[in-house]
């Protein structure tokens, strides 16, 4: 079960605005294995979505570039790949959801027409065949009379069904990988947790890998096996969902830990937020980023960079408290 | 990397400092100027517009020539020292005239945009505020408005009404304010729909202040950038109406006429037509470019 | 459907009413007669000729005469033209400015929504640019302006087209480019942005991750949903074109209605003026009808029934 479906090294992408060039992701490492579900958790503008949007080349070139890195796809590299190339792989081998279904779906084209659009292009099927299939996969993802909701137009469904909709389109073609870009921040929570079982389903019976961006740390308890936590465009702390819940090491992930409420704590333990903005990634600070917002912060902090180590044999952090200075310290 | 144990100090960070904004914040209007002053191309229609109209008021009056000596020893005369743009049919200055012409055309688009504008705002401001019935009302009556052809209702009034600068500004205004009204109130509905005008009704801002304080400023942007594309639209109604004859009556000279009266001998002396349709053709280019400029610096994500 | 279009209807013919009203009226608030220009009509004649146009008998006689008139597609007797009537010149010019209207209508719309879908799709490079100036300079040199221009260079000076006259397709193609410049210009730069709007919306990125190519993407989900707002421009359109035919007609000589409405402009010739006018209304309030019409139903988020205005 070692097969890396997925392994991003390096990974630096910026955009080029009229202010200067933003740095959005600074050297991203991870890997994902088959039939595995990986989080990518942090706050608004951490890089998590570029990063995502980045594995499928979607973000707009210019204004973005991939700087330096590479996204190795079973051993492929995708970043050298021509845009022919990659709409090949797009929608037939990684599927993609994305936030907002209200927006995410054509609304002058039927529900059934956007699922068929991928299954005509990539598994050459006949539009009668296409439109048997996007029933089947209608059903699938549990919406109610597919045969009548197939004609239907987006503005027709509800936001769950929409997400559902989307998720049909993401999984028309049986694709390795599924990137769920925030796939149920904008439902209720009822229909949330509908969302969130439905993708665990899914995931079982087609054994397809998952990365799962979300800021929401309930939902990454609920889905995923491992967990990617990413500050300022870079990775800082990688491990199981049980490392990261329950020995987290860098500061910033027990601060995001100490923000959410939590049933297996005391309940008179009261919310700390992490205070601060995160840095400006036109000028991306030289050391840590965390730096200024970080309650541990020492000297070296501020001017290098610390570097992911590893904390166990699946756990890795970048903080230098993790030196073993440091650690003398702690210790006298 | 040579790490020692005074890296390793511990220092103490202002976790209050953390949330200090990095980024001078500038205020919308400060911001709207900073982006029309970046956009070369709105910058040069600015001053463009501005030397038009100084030109417009101190060339006739400055100039050894006026708009209304004829001399027919020296009529169709080519441009020369004497005369830079050519003498017309009646030997008349056509330099002069043109200025004289821009007097006319800046007049006509000023005026009718800043009517347009106080009728539009008051009628647009009243319906999109008060809403149910009375907006039903008013945005019928515009609707039904709306639905004549505008240059059919000027042509109708200037066929009736005496001739004259007052009158091609009444013919223009009379239907012209109803765009105006139809953007003011569509941002007024639109704003008093969210959260901040609630938020100041709660702490007991009355109508009043609401409409002054609140919705009128939001609504601003819009109104600037409608107001800045009325001006030429007006001076285009202005020469299209004086070019069929129904303009301003001779002698006095409006781009339009001069076009008119250019464009039947053409074929010999072209600079009669050239000179009065560069300038309509330029001055139009210039506020419309000036609008799209304002556009653009006033809602920067509508810049395409 | 049905309820809507009969409320939309409804709404058109007062509409209508109210035009065919203010004309009437505005055209009788004229200070002196008609016939005051002619002024050696002795008294019976001009008693005559009042009779004759019914002008002798009281203003809302007249009024319903007229309504009457209008209904019954009966626009009276020409002041001027004493021959023909203002159905005779209808019928007359009418055609031929539909031919030009037609084909500068065709023009205009092919022309600005292809240069609009190459500026969005080239943004920010000289296609853009060229494009875009191209439109701003439609939108701010004035139609008769350009007609002289065209005339100038074309006829006069290189004599490719005929100068004037109405006598072939050949004929057709100077009026024709006059007349389409500005809503060329217009459907371009709005085409343009809403294609750039369309191009920044989620479903186009869902339709990427989809792997579809970049001309599905383009004419499938991009083009189609940047033209429904152009639809609604239409009508507009319309009515810049009547008009812009006043201009356009005149300069190239060409024996439409436009023209004779400019004619019966100069000769102050009332009925005509009235005639045409109502003419024009009603021809652009039906378009106008017919285009939002076309727009519900080729937009499958707007249902009919309840369409508001809103």
């Amino acid at each position: 079960m070692e097969e890396r479906i997925l392994e991003v090294k390096d990974l630096h992408v910026s955009f080029h605005t009229y202010a200067g060039e933003v740095k959005a992701v600074r050297g991203v490492n991870f890997h994902v294995k088959r039939g595995e579900a990986v989080a990518i958790v942090g706050e608004s503008g951490c890089g998590k979505s570029v990063t995502a949007q980045t594995l499928m080349k979607l973000i707009p070139m210019p204004p973005g570039e991939i700087k330096k890195g590479e996204i190795l796809f079973n051993g492929v590299n995708l970043v050298n790949k021509s845009n022919k190339e990659m709409e090949s792989i797009r929608g037939k081998d990684i599927g993609m959801i994305f936030q907002d279904p209200m927006t995410s779906l054509n609304p002058t084209l039927t529900i059934g027409n956007q699922i068929m659009e991928g299954l005509i292009k990539h598994q050459n099927m006949s539009r009668s065949d296409a439109r048997n299939r996007a029933i089947e996969l209608l059903t699938l993802v549990g919406i109610p009379q597919p045969e009548k909701r197939v004609d239907q137009y987006p503005h027709e469904f509800s936001g769950g069904m929409r997400q559902r909709a989307m998720i049909a389109i993401a999984l028309a073609c049986s694709p390795q990988l599924l990137i769920a870009d925030e796939p149920t921040t904008a439902l209720d929570v009822t229909i949330q947790a509908q969302i969130l079982d439905l993708m665990k389903e899914l995931q079982k019976k087609m054994n397809t890998s998952i990365i799962l961006i979300t800021h929401d740390l309930g939902v990454v308890a609920e889905m995923c096996d491992r967990v990617i936590v990413m500050y300022a465009g870079k990775v800082i702390e990688t491990g199981t969902v049980d490392d990261i819940f329950y020995n987290p090491q860098h500061p910033y992930t027990k601060g995001l830990l100490r923000s959410v409420p939590r049933l297996d704590l005391n309940r008179d333990e009261p919310l700390t937020p992490i205070f601060g903005t995160p840095p400006d990634l036109l000028r991306p600070p030289v050391g840590c980023g965390f730096t200024a917002r970080c309650e541990s912060a020492m000297r070296v902090c501020q001017e290098y960079d610390p570097e992911l180590n590893d904390i166990s044999s699946t756990q890795r952090a970048a903080c230098w408290l993790q030196h073993p200075l440091a650690q003398n310290r702690a210790g006298s | 990397m040579q790490l020692t144990k005074e890296h390793f100090e511990p220092i103490s960070v202002d976790l209050r400092q953390a949330e200090s904004i990095k980024r001078p914040s500038l205020s919308f209007w400060a911001d709207v100027w900073r982006r029309l002053k970046m956009n070369k191309v709105a910058m040069a229609s600015l001053v463009f517009i501005l030397i038009l109209v100084a030109c417009a008021s101190l060339i006739p009056i400055l100039s050894s020539n006026d708009y209304f000596t004829t001399d027919l020893a020296g009529k169709n005369k080519k441009p020369s020292a004497e005369h830079w743009f050519g003498t017309d049919d009646l030997g008349r200055d056509v330099f002069v005239r043109v200025w004289y012409g821009a007097r006319i055309s800046l007049e006509v688009g000023f005026a009718a945009a800043f009517i347009d504008l106080i009728i539009g705002v008051i009628w647009g401001g009243l319906a999109g505020f008060y809403g149910g019935k009375v907006d039903e009302i008013m945005m019928r009556i515009a609707d039904i408005l709306y639905a004549i052809p505008y240059l059919l209702v000027v042509i109708l009034l200037m066929v009736v009404l005496e001739p004259g600068v007052g009158t091609i500004i009444i013919a223009l205004t009379i239907t012209g304010w109803i765009g105006m009204a139809r953007i003011v109130r569509g941002q007024i509905l639109q704003l008093k729909a969210q959260e901040f005008v609630l938020a100041a009704r709660s702490l007991g801002a009355d109508n009043n202040r609401l409409i002054f304080k609140h919705l009128i400023p939001n609504a601003l942007g819009p109104i600037i950038v409608t107001l800045s594309l009325t001006v030429p639209s007006a001076i285009f109604a202005e020469s299209f109406l004086s070019f069929i004859g129904l303009g301003v009556s001779a002698p006095v000279a409006s781009w339009g006429t001069m076009s008119n009266e250019g464009l039947s001998a053409m074929k010999y002396y072209p600079w009669r037509l050239m000179f009065p349709a560069l300038f309509i053709s330029i001055t139009m280019l210039a506020f419309n470019l000036l609008g799209d400029g304002l556009r653009d610096a006033v809602d920067p994500r509508l810049r395409k | 459907m049905i309820r809507y279009l009969g409320k939309r209807i409804i709404f058109m013919i007062l509409s209508l009413f109210l035009i065919v009203t203010a004309t009437f009226f505005i055209m009788k608030a004229v200070p002196g007669g008609p016939f005051t220009s002619e002024k050696n009509v002795p008294d019976e004649i001009k008693a005559a000729l009042e009779a004759k146009y019914k002008l002798n008998l009281p203003l809302h006689e007249q009024y319903l005469d007229y309504l009457k008139g209008v209904i019954t597609w009966d626009l009276g007797p020409s002041f001027v033209e004493k021959s023909s009537t203002v159905n005779d010149m209808i019928s007359r010019g009418f055609p031929v400015s539909a031919h030009l209207g037609a084909q500068a209508l065709l023009l205009a719309i092919f022309g600005g929504i292809t240069l609009g879908v190459v500026a969005a799709l080239k943004h920010n490079k000289w296609q853009d640019y060229s494009a875009m100036l191209i439109a701003v300079l439609g939108l701010s040199v004035p139609g008769f302006i350009l007609a002289s221009f065209y005339q100038y260079f074309f006829a006069i000076k290189w004599g490719i087209f005929p100068i004037a006259k109405w006598e072939g397709f050949e004929y057709t193609v100077l009026p024709s480019l006059a007349l389409a410049a500005m809503p060329i210009a217009f459907i371009a730069r709005l085409t343009r942005s809403n294609m750039l709007e369309v191009l920044g919306q989620d479903y186009i990125k869902t339709a990427k991750a989809k792997g579809l190519n970049t001309v599905t993407i383009t004419v499938k989900h991009a083009i189609r949903n940047a033209l429904l707002p152009v639809i609604t421009y239409l009508g507009p359109l319309l009515a810049n074109i009547l008009t812009g035919a006043f201009v356009i007609e005149r300069i190239f000589g060409i024996p439409g209605l436009g023209r004779e409405f400019v004619i019966s402009i100069t000769n102050r010739d009332y009925t005509v003026i009235m005639g045409t006018t109502v003419f024009y209304a009603i021809i652009l309030v039906v378009g106008i009808l017919l285009v939002d019409i076309a727009y519900t139903l080729v937009d499958p988020r707007i249902k009919l029934s309840d369409a508001g205005r809103e």
